[in-house]
Order: C-alpha cells, then structure tokens, then sequence
C-alpha cells in the first residue's frame, strides 16, 4: 500500500514537473512535434569529386545562395553554408582535390572551403572597379610558387589567386579597356592566357597574358561589322562560336592565328529551314556546340578547318550537360530527351555521333516537369566497364541522381524556396473501422503501455529505451490522414518558387501530394511566371460538408505588377486541379472578403492596376452577397515608392464593359508622406483570421481598460531616405524613424510617434491592439523592440454598474468608424541584442491564451518572447497589485532565455518568414518557419492547460488507481477484522 | 481695462522666456493654438474654432501679442477644396496661418485660422443630394502649404450623412511635418451612429474646428546604470520575492507534522490509559457499549 502511494507521488511529482518546463523541451521530446528538413535550393552548378576511392560526393552551388557538399549515395547533405542574401555564388569548382572554391558577391569574393568538413580554409577580397561577368577558372598544371593557380576575371580585372592561402599572386586591371571579357582561355600545357571579349557591340579584343607574372603580351583587336548578340563559346582551343546581332548567323572566331579571322555563316546555310532566332546553349562540348530554335536543337562541329557541319537535329531535347573527358582523352555528353511519361537519357562521345555510349529511359512523376540542367559524372562499374550518372534538375527544382536507369535519389529542392503557406483540414476520420485492425492496435497498445510503464518505473534496459524513443517519434497517430481531436493535424498548402504546391502533413512533414500548376508554367502567353499567394477558397464546414476544401492560387505572367494574372483552384484533398483561370486582367492586390456563399466559397476581390474590383467566384449569388454589403467594403493600397497611401471605396459596375463581376472604385482619402524626408519602409496589418477573446483588459487596482479593436489597423513605419539603406549611411541626426497607426476606412492617423536617431530595416507584428516592432537605434548603436498599445476611450463611462444593471450602456451599438475615436496609445522601447529577420505572434483558436512573439533571430532560429515583456505598463517598481496582474518589473534590454527558442538546437537556415495557425486545442499554436530549411512544431504559450501532455502514462495511472482500490478494500477488511476483534475482547 | 494693460505689460515682461520656451516645445502639439476663435474649448487649447456661416471670418482683432518671436514669420494661406460625391473639387475655405522658421531651420505653422465659406444654393442642393444617397462629402488640401499644392492633394472624405447636427459640425485634425501636410483626418467631431439617419441641418452654416498635430516623441528605451542593472541577462535581475512569514513558507509541512503529533498524543494517551487499570476503562467500555447494544435492538 505504501508503495502505491510513492508511485502516486511520483506521478504527482512527475505531472509537476512536467507542468514546469513545458516551456522548453527535454532532450529526449526532441522531433517528438516538430520536424526539420534542410535543403540547400534548386541547384545552378554541380562539380563532382569521385576520383578517390573514399566517399562519392558532389558539391553544388544553388540559386538560394547556398554551398553544399551532398553524398552521392543517398543524397544528404554533408555540410552546406548559406551565403548572405546579396552574396549569389557565381562559380563553384574544386581545388588540388581538397578544396570546394567559389566565387561569389559578384566575383568580389572567392572563398576555399576545406572538402571533407565545409570548414573555410581562405578567403579573398578581389578589388575591381567596375560590374563585369565573373568567372572562375581552374587551369590543370598551372603551377605558381604555391600549388595550383586560381584564375578570377571580375570586376573588370583578371586575378591569379594562389589556391593554398588565396593570396592574389597578380592582377592585371583591363577595366581602361572597356573589355567585357567573356572567356579566359589557358590553351593545354602553355603558359599563356587569353582573355578574350567585346569592346562595346561590334569589336573583338584578345588579350594574351602571361600566366606566371600577370605580363600583357600581346593585344590583338578586330572589328566585326555586324555587332554579337548574347555570349562567347569556347568550342576548341583556338576558335570560340557566337551570333550576330541580328541572330541569324553563326559567327566562328579564330584567334590564335596571326590575326582574327571572322567566318559568319547563316544560319539558313546549314540547317534547312529556319525556325527563328537561334540561341546558343552555353554547354561545352569540345568541338561541337549545341543551338536551340524554339523547340529543335541542332549540334553543329566545327572542322578542323573552320566549317560548320550539322551532326544532328533534336526535336523534344531538355537539356545538354557539358563535356566530360574519361579514359583515353575521350569526352562525352549526356543529352536528356522526353518521350511520354518518360526521359530518356543518352550518352554521346563527341567525336563519335553514331554511336551511344548508354540510352537509358526513365520513369519520371510528370508533377516534377521538364529537365532543366544535367551533370554528368564516371565511374568504374564491378566489370571494369566504364559507367555514368547523371544528376538531373526538374522544373520544380527537384534534384535527382539517375544510375543504372533508375532514380538513386531525389530531393525536393522546390521547398526551399516557399512564397505563401497557407492550411487546409485533413478528412473527418469515416466510421466502421475493421476489427482485426483494432485487436492488433490494442496488443500494440498494450505492449507499447508496458514499455512506457517500465520507463517510467527505471526498469527499462537501454533497448527498451530506444524502443520506447521509436515509438514515440514515429507513433502512427503523427501520420494519420484524418482529423484529429485536438486540431494538431492538419495539411500545409506550400507554394514555391518554381510554381509548385506541395500539400505537407503537419504530423511527420512528409509530402502529401504535389502538384505542378499548369497556369504557373512558362508557355508562349506567358512567358516568367511567377506564383505570388495562397489563398483558402472553400472551407468546408456545417452544409458544405461532403465537398472538398479547396484553395486558390494567384499567380502573375511576369514580374511587373500590372502583369496578367493566372488564377487556379486547388482541391487539397486530391491535390488535383479543379479549374484555372488565364486571366486578361492585372491584379496588384487581393482582398479575401468575410463573406462565403452557399457551397462555403469564399468571395475574394483582385484589385487590379486600374483600381478595378473583380470579383471571384463569378457566380450571381456572389453579387447578391456582395451588393448587399457593397458601401461597406473599403480597401487601401501603398504605394511604398512613391510614400502614398490611399484608400479607396467600390462604387459601381465598371462602364464600357460587359462584365458584371468588374467594379470601379473611387478615392476616398490619401496619406502623402513628404518625398524628402520620409519613405515607406514596413507595414504591418492584423491576421484577418485572428480572434480576440476579449476586449476589456482588467488592470491593477480593479479597473478596466478597453482595447481598440479595429480589423482596419495599420501600421506604417517611414524614415529617412537616407537611412532606409544600409548603416552607416547616415548620422543619428539625420535619420529618424516615425511610425503611424492608421484606421484603414478613414484614413484617420491615429498616432504618430517619431524615434529620434534610428533607422530600419523595420519588423512589425500587429496583434490585438497592439503592434510591436524591431528597427535600429543609431544613437544607442543598439536594436530596440517597441510596443504600443491603443485603447478606446468611449467605452470608459460603461464602468458604471448600475448603467449596466439598467441597461443604460452602449455595449451592444453599432461603431461607426466615422465617429471620432477617443484613443489612447501607450507605449515603450527596450533594447533587443539580436538583430531579425522575421516576426509573427502565436494565435489561438479563442484567443485565450497569452501571446508569445516569434522572432526569427540572425541565427536562424525561432526565439519565444512573452508579450509580457514587451508591455508598455512595465514600471521600474510595480506595485503589489500589479504584480498579480503579472507586470515584469521595467528592464532596459529584453530577455534571451536560451529554453525558449522554439527551434531548439536546429536552425532553419536562411529564415525568411515564420506562420502560426491555430490548433483546435485552445492553448496550442502550430509553429511554421520557413526558408532555405522548413521547420514545424507546436507550441503551447501558458503550457498546455487543458490537455495531458503526449507522453502522460495512462497505464500508470490506471495502475494507481486499482492499487488505491485494492488498499481501499484491504484496509476495509482490515478494519473490519479490528473492530470484530476488539469487539469480542 | 486696466488689467488689459496690466496683461499687456506682463505678456511683454514674460516674452524673453516664453520666446526662449518655445524653441524646445516643438514636438508639442501646435502650441500656441487658440488665436481669436469664437468659443474657446478649454478642454483642448489646440483647437481652432470657427463660425463660418454670417461673415466668413469670424476672427476678432483681439490678437494677444503673446510673444516677440526672434525667428523669422511669414503668413501663408491654403486653400480648402471640396467635392460632393464625385463631382469635381471647388473652393471651400481658406486656412491662413504663420509661418514660422526656426533658428535651426525647421518650420512650423501656427496661428492656423480657418474661413468656411458658405455654402451656394447649387451646394446645397448638391450636399442635399449627398445626405439622401448617404454618400461622400470630400475634402482636399495640398500636400505643401509653401509651394501648393506640392506632390498631391491630401483627401479625405466623410459620410455626408455625419456632419448634419443642429448646424453643420465638422472637425480637421491636420498631421503637419514641417511645411508639409501629410494627412488630414475630416469628420464629426462627436459620434456618427451607425445606421445613418437622414437629418437636414437646420442650419447651413459650418461649425468648424481645427487641430493641427505635429510628430509626437517616442519614449526611449529606459537606460540604467550597470548597477542597477546587476547584470547582462534580464533574467538575472528579477526581484527577489519579499520575504513570507514562518508558516506561509512552511504550512505545508507543518500540519501533517501537527496532525502526527496529535495523532501521536491520542495514541500515547490510549496506551497511557490501557494499561493504567482495569475499572476506569471497564467503566469506559461499558459507557461505550451501552449506545452499541441499544443500536443493535
């Protein structure tokens, strides 16, 4: 009996504890609900290093700015850096077979970085003085004093940089020149070097230099009066290939010789027909080179005596990987064509057309699109044979190795790359499950109870731990495909870069379906396009139950706002699309409206360049909803170049068009911010989908204040031209930032507050009625967070309890955003130490649950900050009162608690924003941070109050329970013997 | 009179220091406000108020010399535009104002007077008009008062249906920087009830006030001395609870120890009595099972 009772302690004891620190994670809770993937961004150059007979690996450089090092047998990650967001790797290559070298910011900046472990060995500042194309390149056998040169054209300089320490051996400026070299060539085992490239359109300069000191040699220059188009290609050593400017015929340059000699052959000479302007691939292929028309490419070889001959045509080719010399100077390509379903890849030895050296087909998912680059690599198969692979990038920026004809492995780089997230319910879990399915999960369950059980008693052995680890973090409940009780589980719509959606299950992060949108692809309408957000469409819900939920993509046909939008309707159930629409109007913003038909489609509005009003779904219910809340939908716009905002209101059907589903919309106010001393540098707005619970906020000494809650809130924060750049660009004195709150119907500022000395970059998260925001103090040489709190006086006079009583209050009346409002701001600064790159809020289903920032800090990690720290009633000495109500005492700098970073030992690397969705459980937040990595969890801001934690031991519990039971019963017994027995004494 | 004079000859006595305290009350909301309104508001001195309807500018003469200003003071005026609906903008008003440049080069406008003119016939049909189809009365002011109307026109605009009371009540709040206008605020300047009646005023004359708002400072970040501060961390420096009496601490343990002491004493006295003798606690037993045996009839 004693016994029963220390476990009920224990347990006690254990609940407690667990209730502590549920604000951080133990070790062992780790992936337990949060899951991590790490991806390094759709790959632009790939060098393999496979000569040893260590591990295979291949190092890529990706448009994400990102170097990586992936094993080539699975496809994980070694090590990888992610540049800084300015700092576009140019070049990638390996050095002395040790080193991964690139050439980044422009060619400004080469780095070595040490093979096996990424760690940076050397890094060079190449000086230059004006923008040229950078290149990279590492001459076999060129040998300094210190191993193996590095050659570096950028900026308008050529470098030589020693490969051991990266120290510049020589440079030699042509920038006077006004060259735009296009290749530096090192002929095989000479000691010269020639760059070579255009003077303005029409002339060609060769420079030869010398290797060892950097000593100009020869110059040679010959004017070509047809003027290039586009770049150089090197095709042997002597002659480089490139179009005329009106890219109708092949220009070949011979310069090795004496003099530049030009040879120009039309284009209509060599291949029959014409097919438009002609485009060279930049893949090196010695001796040949590669051109597209449209869809045909045609490979060209130049003889020995400079002619061009035609060795073939391609229709449906995707891609040509560049030249690869193996065994006995041979060199061969990989060509990837797609044929149906499939891609077939061939392998050709350039100076053998006819015969392949490999012809495998692929099965390839069609959700991954076309072939956009292929790298080749050798080895040596079990038969001595000489074998290849292929590392392929999709359209969708997917990154596969292709063996033996299959897929080895493939990673979704598209998720790097993520623009919107939004979510969608799973199913509602269907009745009748099958009883053999239920007996086999109670003998798991019983078996997995015991396990917790002996856990939690210490009588585990180290397997049984590990079992019991395993079990907790691939439990079957995580992977699930319906809803759960408590709303954890739901299915995120991802939107990327490469107009990709990808549905992933927040349980395990596993990818649910994906989908290539077809209205996002590149086709002879629209030519770049580009996905811009996700938006809920249909939510199903009470009578709309038997459809499926659906989402609506927008995207645009080009960069340019006023660009043609392309809309598509995506049920995120079978990540099939229903419906798109190619649309002849722009669209520069789109509002979801309140408001939902009968089939729970959400109305939306795409405001376009015009300032016209479309309205989807084009349905006349639509319009009757929306006339019949027509004079009360309001919008703005910002216009951050110009410092303009505007608000703006819908008025009638637009004129001169037939289309009934088009409104006008007329100015309605305008906030001008003098062009000299302010600019738009950071809005922020409420999250349409937040709820408040509440809008009196009880304060010390039992008074009540009433938030200003207003859906129409904005904050803008402007500062000086000056300043809204980089630091250092101005003086504290003449830079200061002014931060505006804005009622978005009237256009009413209803504060404005100027921090004197401080500049951006600006974060802002408007919540509730309050708005917190990050930026610079220049004068302090620190980050400052602030808040400001807004609070409505109207409502001050309801204090009276017996208006109340009589019902003499003017709780229930309408607002009307027209009346003069009696606002309040409070507000206050602290010093924050990290500088951000994000900031969002958690939100809750009911809005109960206290409020934590998430601040995406410059380490790449997501830190939880109580709001009650940033709360402008913070006193330096609070009294009693206020110490109850949970008032910190004032500090000057804001708190890092290592516990509360939301990542805990992971970093989602290059952090770009960071989303938090509502569970169905009140105290619990779904967490999503994304960037180059993507990272999930759940967190619970006033730990989680209404549940048992995941891991609580029911079998304890119940154990417990029956022991107390049977002690009930035994002490009864017991007592009952007593009595009986005193009684006979 | 005489205390006329007498204010007088203090207003001058006092000016060095008030023209010396106005250097630093920048950041404050238009300071000098009230100048010759008809009514003045003690509840916000910045208001201008002005009675449009009989003469426009209802602006006494009694102009207080309140300070001899050193800086330089210019007199300005902008125009105030508005329009019914969507019909084209027209004269409405004249703000007049002074100038003032500052010693170290910023500019502020004070004095700001306001002439409402009345409304025509046509306008009034036109705003009449308006309160039937509740729709919007608009102003506009330029963005630039020295150079109007600098890179645009500052709107705003208000239901038309807001502004009818016994006259017609009407409220500017004007955000300056400088000699620029950001954004005017135009409305009631009371409550305007959602669902908007249709109200004719009885009186078609504005009853107009002004507020002119400047950039307010934000608070700076507390700075302590490191003392105070006792460390880097926040966390470090939380205060230390005051200290709990003895049994608020210690209450926990210290009724299971009392229970177990009574407990104990009860004990200890049983013990004590049992082996005391037989007849008392015979007797005791008999008492007890007196009641028992009666129960069990």
């Amino acid at each position: 009996m004693g016994n029963g009772m220390i476990r009920f302690f224990l347990v006690l004891l254990l609940f407690l504890s667990s209730a502590e620190y549920i604000f951080s994670l133990y070790e062992d809770q780790v992936g337990l609900m949060d899951w991590h993937q790490r991806y390094v961004g759709k790959v632009k150059h790939a060098v393999f290093h496979t000569q040893k007979t260590g591990r295979k690996r291949v190092a890529v450089s990706t448009e994400e700015n990102v170097v990586a090092l992936l094993d080539l047998r699975h496809g994980e990650i070694i090590w990888r850096h992610v540049l800084g967001a300015n700092d576009a790797v140019d070049a990638v290559d390996i050095a002395l077979g040790k080193y991964v070298i690139t050439l980044s910011s422009e060619g400004s900046i080469l780095r070595a970085w040490s093979l096996p472990d990424g760690q940076m060995v050397w890094g060079s500042f190449l000086q230059g003085s004006n923008l040229s194309k950078s290149l990279l390149s590492l001459p076999v056998n060129l040998k300094a004093n210190k191993g193996n040169v590095i050659l570096v054209f950028s900026k308008g300089c050529l470098h030589a940089v020693s490969s051991i320490d990266g120290e510049v051996l020589w440079e030699k400026d042509l920038s006077a020149e006004s060259i735009e070299v296009q290749q530096i060539i090192r002929p095989l085992g000479s000691d010269m070097i020639y760059a070579v490239g255009f003077v303005g359109s029409s002339q060609f300069d060769a420079y030869q230099i010398n290797a060892k000191n950097g000593e100009l040699v020869k110059h040679k220059s010959a004017d070509f009066p047809d003027g290039f188009y586009g770049d150089l290609l090197l095709v042997s050593s002597d002659i480089l290939v490139s179009l005329d400017a009106t890219r109708t015929s092949l220009v070949t340059i011979d310069f090795q010789k004496g003099e530049i000699i030009f040879k120009k052959t039309h284009v209509s000479d060599i291949v029959d027909e014409s097919f438009g302007t002609a485009v060279l691939l930049p893949s090196e292929l010695s001796g040949m080179f590669a051109v597209r028309f449209n869809t045909l490419l045609v490979f060209i070889k130049v003889t020995i005596e400079g002619k061009l001959e035609v060795v073939d045509k391609i229709t449906n080719a995707a891609a040509v990987s560049d030249a690869l010399s193996f065994s006995e100077g041979q060199q061969a390509f990989a060509l990837v064509e797609h044929v149906d379903r499939k891609i077939l890849l061939t392998m050709k030895l350039v100076h053998d057309w006819n015969s392949d050296l490999l012809k495998e087909s692929i099965a390839m998912d069609l959700q991954r699109g076309m072939v956009q680059k292929v790298f080749i690599n050798t080895y040596i198969r079990t038969d001595r044979s000489q074998g290849f692979r292929a590392l392929i990038v999709m359209e969708d920026h997917s990154l596969l190795l292709l063996q033996q004809g299959e897929i080895v492995w493939s990673r979704e780089e598209g998720l790097a790359s993520v623009i919107d997230v939004t979510t969608s319910e799973l199913p509602v879990e269907k009745k009748g499950i099958l009883v053999v399915k239920v007996e086999q999960s109670l003998f798991e369950w019983l078996k997995g109870h015991v396990l917790k059980l002996k856990g939690t008693l210490m009588l585990a052995g180290p397997e049984d731990i590990a079992a019991i680890q395993g079990m907790r973090l691939k439990s079957s409940e995580k992977s699930k495909m319906t809803r759960d009780h408590n709303g954890f589980w739901k299915l995120l719509i991802v939107l990327t870069k490469a107009g990709k959606l990808y549905a992933l299950h927040t349980g395990d992060g596993r990818v649910v379906w994906s989908l290539l949108l077809p209205s996002l692809r590149e086709s002879g309408s629209c030519k770049r396009p580009t996905g811009l957000s996700v938006y809920q469409w249909q939510v199903p819900h009470h009578h709309a139950m038997d459809e499926n939920p659906s989402v609506l993509v927008v995207g645009r046909c080009r960069p340019n706002w006023d660009a043609p939008v392309a809309l598509s309707f995506v049920d995120t159930y079978t990540g099939k699309e229903l419906k798109s629409m190619g649309l002849i109007h722009s669209c520069a913003q789109v509002i979801p409206l309140p408001f939902t038909d009968s089939t729970e489609q959400r109305l939306h509005l795409l405001i376009d360049a015009e300032k016209h009003a479309h309205l989807y779904p084009r349905t006349s219910e639509a319009i009757g909803i929306l006339q019949h809340e027509f004079s009360n939908i309001y919008w703005y716009s910002v216009e951050a170049d110009n410092g303009i905002i505007r608000g703006h209101v819908l008025t009638s059907n637009c004129i001169g068009m037939v289309d009934e589903y088009c409104f006008t919309s007329r100015e309605l106010w305008s906030i001008v911010f003098p062009s000299e001393s302010e600019k738009i540098i950071a809005t922020a707005t409420r999250k349409l989908n937040e709820v408040v619970h509440t809008q009196a906020k009880a304060i010390a000494d039992q008074d009540v204040m009433y938030k200003y809650i207003s859906k129409n809130l904005l904050f803008v924060a402007t500062s000086a031209p000056k300043a809204s750049g980089e630091f250092g660009m101005a003086q504290p004195e003449e830079s200061c930032l002014v931060v505006y709150l804005i009622d978005t119907v009237t256009g009413r500022i209803l504060h404005r507050m100027t921090h004197h000395g401080s500049q951006g970059p600006v974060h802002a998260v408007l919540s509730e009625n309050w708005v917190v925001y990050h930026y610079f103090n220049l004068r302090a040489h620190r980050y400052e967070m602030s808040v400001m709190e807004i609070y409505d006086q109207s409502w001050v006079d309801n204090k009276d309890v017996w208006k109340l009583v009589v019902g003499k209050h003017n709780l229930t009346s309408p607002i009307s955003l027209y009346s003069r409002p009696a606002v309040v701001t409070k507000s206050q600064s602290y010093f924050f130490t990290h500088s951000v790159k994000a900031i969002a809020v958690t939100s809750t289903a009911k809005g109960i649950t206290s409020k934590q920032l998430l601040i995406g800090t410059i380490g790449d990690q997501v830190l939880a900050l109580d709001k009650r720290y940033l709360d402008p009633r913070r006193s330096l000495d609070p009294t009693q009162a206020e110490k109850e109500e949970g008032i910190i005492p004032l500090t000057d700098s804001l708190p890092i608690i290592p516990q509360s970073y939301v990542t805990h030992a992971l970093n989602v690397e290059g952090l770009r924003g960071i989303v938090t969705l509502p569970a169905k459980l009140e105290s619990t937040t779904l967490v999503f941070a994304y960037g180059v990595d993507i990272f999930f969890t759940r967190i619970a801001p006033s730990r989680t109050y209404d549940s048992l934690t995941e891991d609580f031991s029911y079998a304890l519990l119940l154990l417990t329970i029956v022991a107390l039971i049977a002690a009930i019963f035994v002490t009864w017994i017991m007592s009952e013997r007593k009595e009986l027995q005193e009684k006979w004494t | 009179m005489s205390t006329f004079h007498l204010l007088f000859l203090l207003s001058i006595l006092f000016s060095p220091t008030l023209a010396f305290r106005s250097d630093e009350l920048l950041i404050d909301d238009e300071e000098f406000g009230l100048e010759g309104g008809v009514q003045a508001q003690p509840l916000s001195p910045d208001l201008v108020n002005t009675r449009s309807s009989p003469p426009p500018a209802t602006t006494t003469k009694t102009t207080r010399k309140k300070y001899s200003d050193t800086d330089s003071d210019s007199k300005i005026q902008f125009l105030l535009e508005h329009a019914f609906g969507d019909s084209e903008f027209s004269s409405a008003g004249t703000f007049t104002a002074r100038l003032k440049t500052w010693n170290h080069g910023g500019q502020t406008l004070t004095k700001l007077r306001f002439s409402r003119n009345a409304f025509t016939d046509l306008e009034k049909e036109k705003f009449q008009n308006l309160l039937k189809g509740d729709d919007f009365y608009k102003i506009r002011l330029p963005s630039n008062v020295l150079s109007p109307p600098g890179r645009e026109y500052i709107i705003s605009s208000v239901k038309a249906r807001c502004l009818p009371r016994e006259g017609l009540d009407e409220h500017f709040v004007i955000h300056m920087e400088g000699g620029n206008i950001l954004a005017v605020n135009y409305g009631t300047p009371g409550a305007c009830s959602h669902p908007r009646q249709l109200k004719l005023p009885a009186k078609w004359s504005f009853n107009s006030h002004t507020v002119l708002k400047n950039s307010e400072q934000a608070p700076r970040a507390p700075v302590f001395s490191e003392d105070l501060l006792g460390g880097e961390t926040g966390e470090g420096e939380a205060v230390k609870p005051p200290e709990r009496s003895f049994w608020a601490k210690y209450w926990m343990y210290l009724i299971p120890l009392g229970l177990i002491v009574m407990n104990a004493i009860t004990q200890a006295m049983n013990m004590a009595e049992e082996p005391a003798g037989g007849q008392p606690s015979q007797q005791g037993t008999a008492v007890q099972r007196g009641p028992a045996a009666v129960r069990r009839r």
